[in-house]
């Protein structure tokens, strides 16, 4: 049976028998035990009125009239539960006082606790006196309890608090080991924001003796805060402090041992020497026979092995063994951390163990477990085979959507980024789609494989897939069958008769919508079941993105508020760095930012459009200094015979608009190019960012390179920006901008190899070229580096862009192709030769 | 800040229901919020073994350490990026603590008939989410000052 002495317990009742409270002869025990029971009923979520916590804790204030130590310390428990308000504090605050100067050192501990619980400012003041001699009192609970108070109390009152700075560095001082904890803890609040204070503390107790773990454990926080907070990355010699935290590994406690090898872990720019300490000792934890200690080890090395897998590669063999714990937390983390840490040749034994734990663990971990072996897989390409089927046969089986969401855009990701991966890619997600119970993925996966398919060397293999969807799914998925057959025929010219007898056997399906595309594909796609070409505008028109969609409205549509002037998008910032590649779901008429979007808008102006396949396009170089009225980028697009210039603008004026906005460029000091075409701006109104464009022909193949002065030149009219209406006529005017330039870099493509070695190995001996040159003085080596790679513009591999510190010496190994799509390896040694100058070869 | 926090201490009984409980943060609001967590936690935790050694998850991006005996299931709660091993020894403070007052019988219908002295030791170990004390001896004295008098001074720690 259940049994509880609470059995049956009622509010009503209970309030009822804290009368006993106002008795004249208290009964120390029976009292305890009514606050026991109202702490009960408070514990379970049973809340009082108003009136009802007033009546109570008017009660309870008559208990202190008891001597008795325990009533008391239930009295305290219960005054702190009940809140009181301001006016109902007043009663007590005279026999909390006196409990503060109480002999019994339970009564001042406790008071003070309670009373600054309860206090506001004016209060405060009051018994400020009696607290800053508690913080330094011979009874460390008295201390502590006043040191703790002076912590919460911070928050709201630190000006009175910041005046105990004398007694708390006392405090700091104290034997006791939770004491100086306490004191170190305020301490430490109190002179944050002054950063010499904090150091100066730092310096002198990392020297001198902390006397618990919970202090350590503080110390080594505000230790990493110094090391951070002392900028010089280029200082000779160690780390300040680093040898504090070093010898930490070596405490007898081991949540110091824990916290100074987590700290390491987190220095910023941490090197593998200053690692590999803290490594071993995370190591020997991850053999504990404690769960805590395994979890706290593993987590950690989780992390460390996103940016330094090398460093925790020692620890593969007892990860693996950990993929059986007990606990799945750890399991889960060991196998996403040797998802990290693996090389190639482990993958296929790390897939298999982790098959037969994938059935073992909740979807959240699963999902870790997913996001892990994509970028495993984005890792080491070559193995996207092995690893891409295995992803295939968990999305078979029993999951939730978040589940196999993830499981599908990670295989989109993959096919995307892998080339190779693309047709077997394809082929498992139209196996999933036969089987899907989620109308969202299938919807996705159709519309992906109606742009990604029509791409793949025999397209018609998709087509059974798709057309089942017609016959089998619900009328969402049909009508997104129907769009998909139609974007294949549309593409590709040979299916189209195909597709046709396929979308007129969907004339008769019982949907509005599904019946609806199929006529609006059939009338559309032109040739009428015949192999002819679908027309670029037919294809923009049924599969392009609407510039604006449109919102559900009252008003009856009306075609003639629709523009009739093409309008190339506003182009977005460049994706912040680190963000998570997005699976089905991004928005696919987003800005463009790659070569594929770039190139369609290009092609997209008539001008432009027989320029080519376009090789690459430069990073946005900015033509005006920051805060100006006219905020001009730049992104050189190239091509084999053209280069085009776009210019972004936008116009930070709200009393201006511009109109006619073109952009002229003198060419005289790039004398292979002549201008050919140019593509000016209608309109820039205010805060409208708009794009000019101005092609250029330069020899064909050749890595032409030159300097372009460029100028604004519009007519201005003046806008009242109440009414956001123009004026009629306007002026002429002209900007002038800053140059830009075309560099040999602009006709490099940063493409990385995984393992540079091998590239370089299998390239011809003849086509090598060595060199060498001074650099003269330079401000650093790693300056050095970074110049040299800026300038060729290729892409770094295998980490090589990082400079250690204090090195004299470095190899960088850059990747890139060069225009003629020629694949290129530079292999640069760098060494310091004398105090400032930089020697390369 | 940089200071350990306790986010919550649970004492929860063998079906998930509360014994006794304590929260020290604004993270859950409401008393269904708590009640939430508190099933979420429970199930999460129901079939591992905690007995020997605590051990340790992941709930709502909060790390929970937590220890099982008897009937009786203890949750301590702390921020995701918190020491777990700095965690565990507070857990393991109160937990000894409170077998050193309850003589070592540590059930729910101990528990129950002594739940002053539990109410009284979580007080003694954590102070608004603040470490008072994490030694099972030290929160053990402080609590059994029942047999004194009110003359008596604890002696130094």
């Amino acid at each position: 049976a259940d049994y509880s002495p609470f059995l049956g317990i009622e509010k009503g009742a209970v309030l009822q028998e804290a009368r006993v409270f106002n008795d004249p002869q208290l009964d120390p025990r029976r009292c305890s035990q009514v606050i026991t029971k109202l702490l009960y009923l408070l514990n379970q979520g049973e809340t009082f009125t108003k009136v009802e916590a007033t009546e109570v804790f008017f009660a309870v204030t008559k208990l202190f009239q008891s001597k008795d130590i325990g009533l008391r310390r239930m009295v305290y428990v219960m005054i702190k539960e009940l809140s009181p308000s301001a006016d109902e504090v007043i009663i007590v605050t005279s026999s909390l006082m006196k409990d503060m100067t109480s002999k019994t050192d339970m009564y001042r501990a406790n008071a003070i606790r309670v009373l600054c619980r309860i206090t506001d400012g004016t209060l405060l003041t009051q018994i400020e006196r009696y607290l800053k001699q508690a913080i330094v009192d011979k009874n460390p609970v008295v201390a502590s309890a006043a040191l703790v108070s002076g912590i919460h109390l911070l928050q709201t009152n630190p000006e009175i608090v910041k005046r105990w700075s004398n007694e708390v560095q006392e405090a700091v001082q104290s034997r006791a080991a939770l004491v100086q904890f306490h004191a170190l803890a305020l301490l430490h609040q109190i002179r944050q924001n002054d950063r010499l204070a904090v150091n100066k503390l730092v310096s002198s107790l990392t020297k001198g003796s902390v006397r618990s773990p919970l202090a350590q454990c503080l110390l080594i926080r505000y230790t990493s805060q110094v090391i951070r907070e002392s900028a010089n990355n280029n200082q000779a010699g160690d780390r300040p402090f680093y040898d504090f935290l070093e010898g930490c590994l070596r405490h007898k406690a081991e949540m110091v041992i824990f916290e100074a090898a987590r700290a390491i872990t987190e220095l910023n720019g941490v090197t593998s020497r200053e690692l590999t300490p803290a490594i071993t000792v995370l190591q020997l934890f991850l053999s504990s026979s404690k769960p805590v200690l395994r979890f706290a080890a593993v987590r950690t090395l989780n992390k460390v092995a996103m940016t330094h897998p090398m460093a925790v590669t020692n620890c593969n063999i007892d990860m693996e063994s950990l993929i059986s714990d007990q606990n799945r937390s750890i399991a889960t983390l060991a196998i996403t951390t040797l998802l990290k840490t693996g090389n190639e040749s482990s993958v296929d034994r790390l897939m298999k163990q982790i098959t037969n734990f994938m059935s073992d663990i909740a979807d959240e971990f699963k999902i870790v477990v997913v996001d892990a072996i994509r970028s495993l897989c984005l890792k080491f390409p070559l193995k996207h085979r092995s690893l891409m089927n295995f992803l295939s046969n968990i999305l078979r089986e029993e999951g939730g959507f978040e589940y196999k969401k993830a499981i599908v855009d990670s295989i989109v990701i993959l096919i995307r980024d892998i080339p190779e991966a693309k047709e077997s890619g394809l082929l498992h997600l139209c196996e999933f789609i036969e089987d899907c119970e989620f109308t969202y993925l299938s919807t996705q996966i159709l519309h992906f494989l109606g742009i990604e398919g029509p791409k793949t060397s025999d397209p018609s293999k998709y087509i059974r897939y798709i057309y089942n969807r017609v016959h089998l799914e619900n009328a969402t998925v049909r009508a997104g069958a129907v769009s998909t057959l139609a974007k294949f025929g549309a593409m590709v010219d040979t299916l189209k008769p195909r597709v046709f007898v396929l979308l007129r056997r969907c004339l008769f399906d019982n949907d509005d919508e599904v019946r609806d595309r199929a006529t609006l594909y059939l009338n559309t796609l032109g040739g009428d079941g015949a192999v002819v070409e679908t027309g670029e505008d037919v294809k923009e028109f049924l599969f392009g993105s609407l510039y604006i969609p449109l919102e559900p409205s009252d008003d009856a549509f009306d075609i003639n508020s629709v523009p009739k002037e093409v309008k190339t998008q506003p182009l977005a910032e460049k994706k912040a760095p680190g963000k998570k590649p997005t699976g089905l779901g991004a928005p696919p008429a987003g800005p463009p930012s790659t070569v594929d979007a770039y190139e369609k808008l290009l092609s997209s102006i008539p001008e432009f459009a027989n320029f080519g396949k376009l090789f690459k396009f430069s990073a946005p170089v900015e033509l005006t200094e920051a805060e100006t009225e006219y905020a001009v980028n730049v992104v050189k697009h190239i091509f084999d015979g053209h280069v085009v210039f776009q210019y972004n603008c936008t116009n930070t004026i709200p009393e201006q608009l511009l109109e006619n906005v073109t952009v002229i460029v003198d060419a005289s000091e790039a004398e292979e190019f002549a201008e050919v075409a140019s593509k000016p701006l209608r309109s820039l109104p205010y805060d409208s960012p708009g794009q000019i464009f101005v092609a250029f022909e330069k020899p064909e193949g050749v890595p032409a390179v030159g300097k372009f002065s460029n100028m604004l030149r519009f007519i201005v009219k003046e806008v009242d920006p109440s009414t956001g209406e123009a004026e009629d006529d306007g002026v002429e005017d002209e900007y002038q901008l800053e140059e830009l330039e075309v560099v040999a870099a602009d006709y490099m493509l940063k493409v990385g190899v995984s393992n540079f070695r091998n590239a370089w190995e299998t390239m011809d001996a003849d086509y090598e070229r060595v060199d060498e040159y001074g650099l003269g003085p330079r401000e650093s080596l790693a300056e050095a580096v970074n110049a040299v790679i800026n300038l060729l513009g290729m892409q770094p591999c295998e980490g090589t862009e990082v400079v250690p510190n204090n090195s004299r010496s470095h190899t960088c190994l850059l990747s890139g192709v060069y225009i003629g799509n020629v694949k290129v390896l530079v292999r640069l040694q760098f060494g310091l030769d004398g105090p400032k100058d930089v020697a390369m070869k | 800040n940089s200071c350990p926090a306790v986010k919550n201490i649970l004492i929860l009984d063998s079906e998930g229901k509360r014994v006794a409980v304590k929260y020290y943060s604004d993270e859950w609001p409401t008393n269904s919020a708590k009640l939430a967590f508190e099933k979420s936690l429970f199930g999460r935790t129901l079939k591992s073994n905690a007995r020997t050694e605590a051990e340790i998850t992941i709930c709502d991006s909060n790390i929970v350490i937590y220890k099982f005996v008897q009937d009786l299931h203890f949750f301590i709660t702390g921020g995701d990026d918190e020491n777990e091993l700095l965690l565990a020894t507070v857990l393991q403070g109160l937990f000894d603590a409170i077998a050193l007052r309850l003589r070592n019988t540590i059930d729910k219908r101990e528990a129950l008939e002594n739940l002053d002295v539990i109410f009284l030791c979580i007080d003694e170990v954590v102070d608004q989410g603040m470490i008072l004390e994490t030694d099972a001896n030290a929160i053990a004295g402080k609590v059994a000052i029942q047999n004194m008098d009110a003359s008596a001074t604890l002696s130094e720690q």
